[in-house]
């Protein structure tokens, strides 16, 4: 059984069809990447995963169980975490207590529990810490934990926000294109990264425009243009395929 | 009930109903110009009618009710200079909090510069006995002026939008901001100008409503709230719209008194506030676009 | 590593019995009944200023909470239940010591509702009230929100106005003292005055405590990212509705303990407690404070709520807060209790982030970058 399966999903707004009876799986353990040209659908689609958006029709499955039409934050706690495009870090927070949120869904004390200081959360408080700090050092952060998340420079938040995402051990990660802003050095080391999660375990569904990281780091591509998927497969073959070369760089006879 | 008696209280629905309407729409002026609710509208009203009273003393009434609209307006505008221009990038927040302020020294000064004591223009025509008779119901002519002036202003607000060329560089600036710049709109002017064309129409409606209810330095805050509720009702940013939502919510407030006690009747307005703002918030007349609020 | 936490409310605490020993001891003994009052409010203000600066929900609607709870009190004990005494369920009711004996003006016996049981009513009815105003209000944001609970506090305030139960203009007075343990009581006696300015600062106390310890704990996190970023709070798997409401019914709940215990102080309670200036004062407080600052909303309250009941702004008193809020959030809308002798007290931990850690001006550039209305509604 597929870790995640999408099954005709569409949504509209208005009268864009944003995402067109878009179906694919995705396998556990595996990196699968999402291409398209820009406006193709790929962030609605992950919005749609994810649950922030709500799908017109379709369903998406996870684990076998449909998650279509669940909160975020249900999606969240069953075992899937993102990263935004433009990097939605907490303000006014630090980075550890960013990554440390990143734990709620791993952590219980409640709001009571937490207002009357009961012994018991102190033990809790103390491992999500360790964790979160464990995180951060993971991603070669650790020293920046206690400055400001908002302060940090583009690149670090990126970190940051990759730590959050991990610190809540997520079965599926969903990456909404990493590389952005990244020069080649720092691409390359996200690749490396991204190969070290999947390593550990996790499945990682990727949205991306850098080719280099794309074709490189993903084991499966799907290809995603004015929101249909018009290509699936192993990167050679997506590199080779008339269709998508097309839907980039455009026809001769157009 | 018998007939006259509907028509008395529809009529009476109307005649409060369209001075929720101009607020409103004053409302939606700036809205529409800026993305601010201006919480300070009702104040505007109010201190139209002050100024008219006081101006009244020593000035034919038509002139006195002119100077207190031109007056009013220059508030307005004052208000917007001094504390909205300059401010960059507010939140959303900082703007509420700053406009209730504001609403709330514009009345603590009108307590101070006259006193609480309740006053009223004197009736345009006749006096406070005089009535006319319409099918049995029994209205004073001021009623008349009300709907004549509140219908003239919307007629008037109508052509100036479409019609004039600082109108349709309003809209303009509305509909997007920067491209108005870009089109040589000075954005900043057309903010500053919506506030005073806010004030000027909420002075007016004071005036002319004056006679009726009465004016006191906190006749304003009411006043703000139904006229908020009629713009939201009617789709916030709509203009044509809240003409009808107020002239529907004044005539639902008027029957109320048939079945509530009269203390009541404020409740109903902010009954609708809270049904529509929980269930609807883009109003009846608005789409979903409206729902969700403008950035600025 | 938790005793450092409690600091400030060590200093709290010490300052509180310093000016009552200056106070008791230069004379000015009167002194003590508006620094009490003043607790009071400051507890309300305690209540929002999480509710604003955690979770970033404005409430130009709290004295309503805090005129729900004083109300209930203040009719429950006051009203005759005589009538209700006589059943066997009645009179066991009294047995159990529910309802008091006590004599009216004339000699005739009253049973009149036991303070314990009229406080745990109103907190009750608060809590239900919050509730089921909190479920769609908290689905609003910005302007909606904020007329949203405008219109709910003017609802209360038209109700405790219009209706002769709560006494109409006239409000409740007469209201009998509390008796909290042997020999101590909620009551406005001179002879109580200093028992009396004690237990209003111990509540403001274990408040501040309770909020302090939800700041710093799991629940506090997330409620700190629904204000940083609600969706990706929700992307972290917080409940963001959940989160506010239960947050803002603690808040409404403390409002409305606030209103009880000063209806007992003051022995009866009027319809300006419920009125949307109050409301408005609470913000003002909170906007001076510092949104997201604990300690300097206290200060904010007892000094402002004290010069107020004082008298010193005299007929200016509406004008002054309404200056004070619009110059807060002209020029400072991160309050001007906030500079560097603050962050030594603070504990590291709470805020990490520099003094002049942009709130709401942050909040306007998130609006820019895309993202309508969130964190500042």
């Amino acid at each position: 059984m597929p870790l995640l399966e999408v099954r005709n999903l569409n949504r509209r707004f208005g009268g864009l069809h944003a995402v067109n009876d878009v179906s694919f799986c995705v396998e556990a353990g595996t990196i699968k990447g999402l291409i398209g040209p820009n406006g193709a659908g790929k962030t609605t689609l992950f919005n749609l995963i994810s649950g922030a958006l709500k799908p017109d029709s379709g369903t998406v499955l996870f684990k076998g169980a449909p998650i279509h039409g669940l909160a975020p934050h249900a999606i969240a706690s069953r075992g899937i975490t993102r990263t935004f495009q433009n990097i939605k870090l907490f303000a006014k927070m630090s980075a550890l207590e960013n990554v440390m949120v990143g734990m709620h869904v791993r952590s219980s004390a409640s709001m009571a529990m937490g207002m009357l200081n009961f012994p018991a959360t102190w033990a809790e408080e103390r491992h999500v810490r360790e964790r979160a700090l464990g995180m951060l050092a993971m991603l070669g952060v650790r020293h920046l934990a206690d400055i400001n998340a908002q302060s940090l420079s583009f690149g670090l938040q990126r970190h940051v926000e990759l730590a959050r995402a991990l610190a809540a051990e997520p079965s599926l990660l969903l990456l909404d294109e990493p590389a952005a802003g990244l020069n080649m050095q720092e691409t390359l080391r996200l690749g490396e990264t991204i190969r070290q999660i999947r390593d550990r375990g996790v499945t990682v569904l990727l949205v991306e425009h850098d080719m280099s990281l794309v074709m490189t780091v993903s084991d499966e591509i799907n290809v995603l243009s004015f929101g249909r998927m018009i290509a699936q497969g192993k990167p050679r073959d997506i590199q080779a395929n008339p269709d998508v070369v097309r839907v980039y760089l455009g026809d001769d006879h157009a | 009930m018998s007939f006259e008696l509907v028509l008395q209280y529809f009529l009476s629905g109307i005649t409060s109903g369209s001075i929720y309407a101009i607020v409103a729409i004053g409302f939606n002026i700036i809205y529409n110009t800026t993305g601010i609710i201006n919480f300070a509208q009702g104040e505007f009203v109010m201190l139209g009618g002050m100024t008219a009273i006081s101006l009244s003393a020593f000035m034919p009434l038509p002139l006195a009710i002119a100077c207190a609209v031109v007056i009013t307006s220059i508030v307005g505008g004052l208000v917007e200079l001094t504390f909205i221009r300059w401010l960059k990038n507010p939140g959303v927040l900082r703007m509420i909090i700053i406009t209730i302020g504001v609403s709330i020294l514009l009345r603590e000064a009108a307590l101070h510069v006259w006193d609480e004591k309740v006053r009223s223009l004197p009736y345009f025509t006749g006096n406070e006995c005089s009535s006319i008779s319409i099918f049995g119901a029994h209205i004073s002519p001021q009623v008349i002026w009300v709907l004549a002036v509140c219908g003239t202003m919307v007629a008037l607000l109508s052509l100036f939008f479409t019609r004039t060329l600082t109108g349709r560089s309003m809209r303009a600036c509305s509909a997007n901001r920067t491209a108005a710049t870009l089109c040589g709109i000075n954005a900043k002017s057309m903010v500053t100008f919506s506030f005073m064309l806010s004030a000027a129409i909420g002075a007016l409606a004071g005036c002319v409503i004056s006679p009726l209810t009465q004016t006191h330095y906190e006749c304003g805050a009411p006043l703000a709230i139904k006229g908020f509720t009629v713009a939201i009702l009617g789709g916030l940013g709509n203009t044509t719209a809240a003409v009808a939502a107020g002239l529907l919510l004044g005539v639902i407030e008027a029957f109320s008194i048939s079945v509530l006690p009269v203390a009541f009747k404020d409740v109903i307005a902010i009954g609708i506030l809270l049904a529509i703002l929980f269930f609807r918030p883009s109003g009846i007349f608005g789409n979903k676009e409206a729902g969700r609020l403008k950035e600025f | 590593m938790q005793s450092s936490r409690y600091f400030p409310i060590l200093i709290i605490a010490a300052i509180v019995v310093v000016l009552q020993l200056i106070v008791s001891g230069t004379g000015t003994g009167f002194y003590l009944t508006q620094l009490t009052m003043s607790a009071y409010y400051t507890i309300v203000v305690i209540g929002l200023c999480m509710l604003m600066g955690y979770a970033g929900q404005i409430s130009l609607g709290h004295a309503g909470f805090f005129a729900i709870g004083g109300y209930t009190a203040a009719a429950l004990t006051t009203a005759d239940m005589t009538g209700l005494t006589h059943g066997p369920a009645g009179r066991l009711c009294v047995k159990a010591g529910l309802f008091l004996q006590t004599k009216d003006l004339y000699g005739a016996t009253l049973a009149q509702c036991n303070p314990w049981l009229s406080c745990a009513i109103a907190v009750m009815a608060t809590v239900v009230i919050a509730y089921l105003i909190g479920i769609p209000v908290l689905r609003l944001k910005g302007h909606y929100l904020a007329m949203a609970t405008l219109g709910f506090g003017t609802i209360i305030y038209k109700i405790v106005l219009g209706t002769k139960v709560f006494g109409g203009a006239d409000g409740i007075s007469n209201v009998p003292p509390f008796f909290l343990v042997q020999g101590l009581r909620v009551s406005g006696n001179m002879t109580d005055r200093i028992p009396n300015y004690y237990i209003a600062w111990f509540l403001v106390i274990i408040a501040a405590l309770l909020m302090h310890n939800l700041v710093n704990s799991r629940a506090g996190r997330a409620l700190r990212s629904i204000h940083g970023n609600e969706d990706a709070a929700e992307a972290m798997g917080i409940d963001t509705a959940r989160y506010k409401l239960h947050l803002f019914v603690i808040s409404a709940v403390l409002a409305s303990i606030a209103g009880i215990f000063l209806t007992h102080f003051n022995g009866g309670i009027g319809p300006s407690e419920a009125s949307v200036m109050k409301s408005v004062r609470y913000v003002a407080i909170v906007a001076v404070g510092g949104m997201a600052n604990l300690w300097g909303t206290i200060v904010a309250g007892i000094v402002l709520n004290f010069l107020s009941l004082r008298g010193y702004f005299g007929s200016y008193d509406e004008a002054v807060f309404g200056l004070i809020l619009v110059l807060m959030m002209l020029f400072a809308p991160n309050g001007i209790v906030m500079n560097r002798s603050w962050n030594l007290l603070r504990n590291r931990k709470t805020e990490n982030s520099p003094p002049h850690s942009p709130s709401l001006e942050r909040q306007g550039e998130d609006e820019k970058s895309g993202k309508a209305l969130d964190a500042a509604s």
